[in-house]
Formats: structure tokens, sequence, C-alpha cells
């Protein structure tokens, strides 16, 4: 059976069954991360002392990683209008631009991680040690996610193109928007964590 | 539709996407340079209440940008504005309860009796 407006708007939404699909997920996450971000708000303004974040954290790597993630933003946009312009190599080499760069960052966060852990600070050493892995860990895992299935796109996903190219780009334009979550929640990430 | 109005419906939609694009390397080097504005003001080791504010006011521009072109948010549909609208209330509720708790005390002390 044919699942319906995968690619014609619903009349009532004015939007694909995948649009609003995607952006009601985006907002329970957002439900998700605010959780976050309203504990570290109540634990620091909380305890009687707090460290600056450049004093344990690694600024230098993690503006690596900003700029690292910036970037595969803008990649990822620009695969989908690679699509919109009915350029699939093109697609190919953007969507596989961003898929290694969302590897690049999480080598980065390897390095961070292990390199706290050597130096045996762990998320049981302290409360800001603790919202740091709490934070960046769950990011990292939405990181892994959206790589997934940017690769689920790139490679076996992609035959979809020769069947029905609109809804092919729609569903990129689905994976992007949550690849851009993923940047946006990093944009708050950094100056929270890092910088304060 | 007529050929010639099939290539000028595809010729406009090409103006379009090149436009978008020309944007989002605008906006790229836009997030760029505030990456870069940030970590600097981080080095000024200004008093926390006025470095909150400042990283989290260039945060907001950052996030706006990603939001209003790389998701399209500026040209979308009033549902999901509607959809956000109700998430940007629960998750400035979300913040307040922490500030509440900080303010008075209320929260800590009410439990507790």
């Amino acid at each position: 059976m044919e699942i319906p407006y995968t690619v014609q708007v619903r009349r009532d939404t004015g939007l694909t069954n995948g649009k609003i699909g995607i952006w009601l997920f985006l907002a329970s996450e957002v439900m998700l991360f605010g959780a976050l971000f309203a504990s570290y708000i109540l634990i620091r303004t909380g305890s009687q002392s707090w460290p600056r974040g450049d004093t344990i954290l690694n600024v230098p790597l993690a503006t690596l990683n900003t700029i690292v993630l910036i970037s595969s933003s803008v990649t990822m946009v620009m695969a989908w209008a690679s699509l919109m312009r009915r350029r699939f190599g093109t697609f190919r080499i953007y969507m596989g631009g961003t898929i290694l760069l969302g590897f690049v960052f999480l080598v980065v966060k390897f390095f961070e991680y292990s390199h706290k852990f050597e130096s045996g600070l762990f998320p049981s050493t302290n409360n800001f040690l603790a919202i740091y892995f709490t934070l960046t860990g769950l990011h990292g895992l939405h990181v892994i996610g959206g790589m997934a299935v940017n690769a689920y796109f790139w490679g076996p996903g992609a035959k979809l193109w020769k069947t029905n190219p609109e809804w092919f780009t729609n569903r990129v334009e689905h994976s992007g928007l949550f690849w851009h979550f993923v940047d946006l929640v990093w944009i708050f990430l950094f100056p929270t964590l890092y910088l304060l | 539709m007529t050929s010639d109005h099939a290539a000028s419906v595809t010729s406009d939609h090409a103006v379009d996407i090149d436009r978008h694009v020309r944007i989002y390397i605008t906006v790229f080097v836009a997030l760029m340079a505030l990456t870069i504005i940030t970590v600097a003001i981080s080095r000024l080791h200004l008093p926390i209440p006025i470095a909150v504010t400042v990283a989290l006011l260039v945060a907001i521009i950052k996030g706006s940008l990603v939001a209003c072109y790389f998701m399209h948010l500026i040209s979308e549909k009033k549902l999901i504005y509607a959809v956000l609208v109700v998430t940007a209330v629960f998750f400035a509720a979300l913040l307040a309860l922490p500030a509440l708790t900080t303010s008075n005390g209320y929260w800590i002390h009410g439990i507790h009796g």
C-alpha cells in the first residue's frame, strides 16, 4: 500500500506528513535537552563554587569541533540543495562530506574524553564533570544517530532517487533538519560548558 | 503545461535555489565570525553575569541563523510555528523552575516543610 502525503502536501496542514513528523520529534528533543539544561542551572546555581569550564576543559578542541559541526550543517544543506537542482552526484559529495565531518567531531570528542579519563576525571568526580559528560555524551549519541541516517541516504537509501526523487529529496530535508538541530544544541553547549 | 512554460518554471526554480545557496554561504561566514567572537569575549574574563548574558546572546543569534536559514524556519508553514510556540512555552517553564528555586527557595524549603 502506498504511503500518502510523502510528496504531495496535505490540504489541512499544508505540509507533508514527514515534515510535521520531524518537527514534532524535534519539539520532544527540545524538551529532553531543556530538562538537562534546567538541571544544569539548578545544580550550578545551588552550588557554593563552580569552576570556569576553560580551567578544566579543552577550549581549542571544542572550538575546532564547533567549526566542524557548523561546516557539516552547511554541507548538509548543500546536499539538499543539490537534490533540488537534480544533481545527484553533487549530493553524494556533500552528504559524504557531512558524514565525514560528523566522524571528525566524534574523533575529537574521543580525544577529549580520553584525556579526561587519563587525568582521573570521570563523571563521578564532581557535579561539573557529571553534567559535562551527560550533556556532551547525549549530544554525541545524537551525532552518531544523525550520521547513521545520513549514511543510509548516502548508500542503500539512495535507490529511492531513481524511482521517486521528490520523496527522496523530502527524506534528505528531514534528516537535515535533525542534523541542524544537533548543530543548534552544540551552539548552546559550547559556551555554556566550555567558556562560562 | 507548454514546454516554454515548463522551461520557465525550471529556470525560476534554479534561480531560487542559487539564491538559497548564496544565503547559506553568507550564514556560514557569519556563524564562523560569531564563533570567533564568542571565544574572544570569553578571554576577557568578564564578571559571570555579564559573561553569561553576552555568551547566551551570541549563542541565540547563532542558533537563530541556523534555525531560520538552514532549517528554513524563516519561510515555514503556520502549523510548524504553532508547534514551536507550544514547545517554547514548555521550554521556558522548564528553565524557570530552577530560577524560582534559587530566587526564593520556595520549592526546596516547601518540599521539606
